[in-house]
């Protein structure tokens, strides 16, 4: 495999990526205020986790006061997958990327900019992981302040139609792998059934939403991991071996 | 507990967690993970998470219930098909704008 360490690479691979994040954060900064944040609570969320689906998770829970426990949950069940990334990722870097930095680039591991760097099939050198981050981050964080500000400003047929955006991302991620793997299909749909059982029958819906993510992922990925264990490959892996 | 206090305590967890999430195994794992379950554990985490956190509330967080329908139905559509993020994100959004805009006509 060749050495990638060209940090004009890294701006034009980032470039996209920083483009859908701000739109993406616009709506979580929007998000936030309806939630009950102010601007800056929003921003700084935002600016210091750098993730979706954790971020979606823990607004609501910190701008209602919310147990600090469930958040702490709910940040490690969602945000687990991010352990198996940087797994993957530490198989990839090169010999010039320092354990110092490794702190910097750890922070930035974020889905879209693994799945962009992992597709690469080279060894990733620091010039290049350093670069690719940059628009991502800004996208993501002055997105977020941009949102946090404007978003009541925008009709509100127009910040439910950008709402969609952050779920569509997050559909966008699930549909193709299970397209390609029956169990992860099925997995898909008990998940998504649990997720409708959990917001309207009676005796669950009062169920706090963190809990919910918790107990829904490791019933699930517990259930299927004895099931259908992935064995064959590890399908982080499937670019490199392609 | 004040609410200032309150914050910057769940904002040093969230971004803690988060970030030792990220960093431990990069600093301690430099092999390749054998133990099957736990590799497809992670494998199925990811899509239980997301699928739990976009239903029902993609259908939800528009005006009108037949917006986010039809924005469900447009992404679902279009990366089944293999398009990409930000065509996934345009396609749903712009199916739900014109779905609002009926109901405004109508």
């Amino acid at each position: 495999m060749w050495e990638n360490n060209s940090s004009r690479m890294g701006f034009r691979d980032g470039l996209p990526i920083g483009i859908g994040y701000t739109a993406i954060a616009f709506t979580v900064g929007f998000f936030s205020v309806t939630s009950g944040l102010n601007w800056l609570e929003a921003f700084l969320i935002s600016a210091l986790n750098l993730t979706s689906a954790g971020q979606i998770a823990a607004i609501p829970i910190i701008a209602v006061g919310g147990s600090l426990l469930e958040l702490a949950l709910t940040q490690i069940v969602i945000n687990s997958r991010y352990a198996l990334m940087s797994i993957s990722l530490s198989q990839r870097l090169g010999e010039n990327v320092r354990l110092r930095d490794r702190f910097l680039i750890a922070f930035f591991n974020t889905d879209e900019i693994f799945a962009v760097v992992c597709g690469k099939n080279s060894i990733l050198g620091r010039k290049y992981l350093f670069s690719i981050v940059v628009f991502p981050y800004l996208g993501w964080s002055l997105g977020t302040l941009l949102g946090a500000l404007l978003g009541g400003v925008l009709p509100s047929l127009l910040t439910g139609a950008l709402a969609v955006a952050i779920y569509a991302m997050f559909i966008a991620i699930i549909t193709p792998a299970a397209r390609e793997h029956l169990a992860t299909t099925l997995c898909v749909a008990l998940s998504i059934a649990a997720a409708f059982a959990f917001a309207y029958v009676p005796a669950l819906k009062n169920v706090p939403d963190g809990i919910v993510i918790v107990v829904v992922t490791v019933v699930l990925s517990t259930v299927f991991a004895l099931i259908a264990p992935i064995s064959e490959h590890d399908p982080w892996e499937e670019e490199e071996e392609a | 507990m004040s609410r200032p206090l309150y914050f910057i305590l769940a904002l040093v967890m969230t971004a803690g967690l988060t970030y030792l999430i990220r960093l431990l195994p990069l600093l301690f794992v430099r092999r390749r993970i054998k133990n099957e379950f736990l590799k497809s554990f992670l494998y199925y985490v990811p899509y239980v998470v997301l699928s739990v956190m976009a239903f029902p509330a993609i259908l939800l967080s528009t005006e009108h219930i037949a917006a986010g329908i039809a924005a469900a139905l447009v992404c679902v559509f279009l990366a089944y098909m293999r398009r990409g993020l930000i065509t996934c994100m345009i396609g749903s959004v712009t199916a739900a704008l014109i779905c609002e805009l009926i109901y405004l006509l109508i």
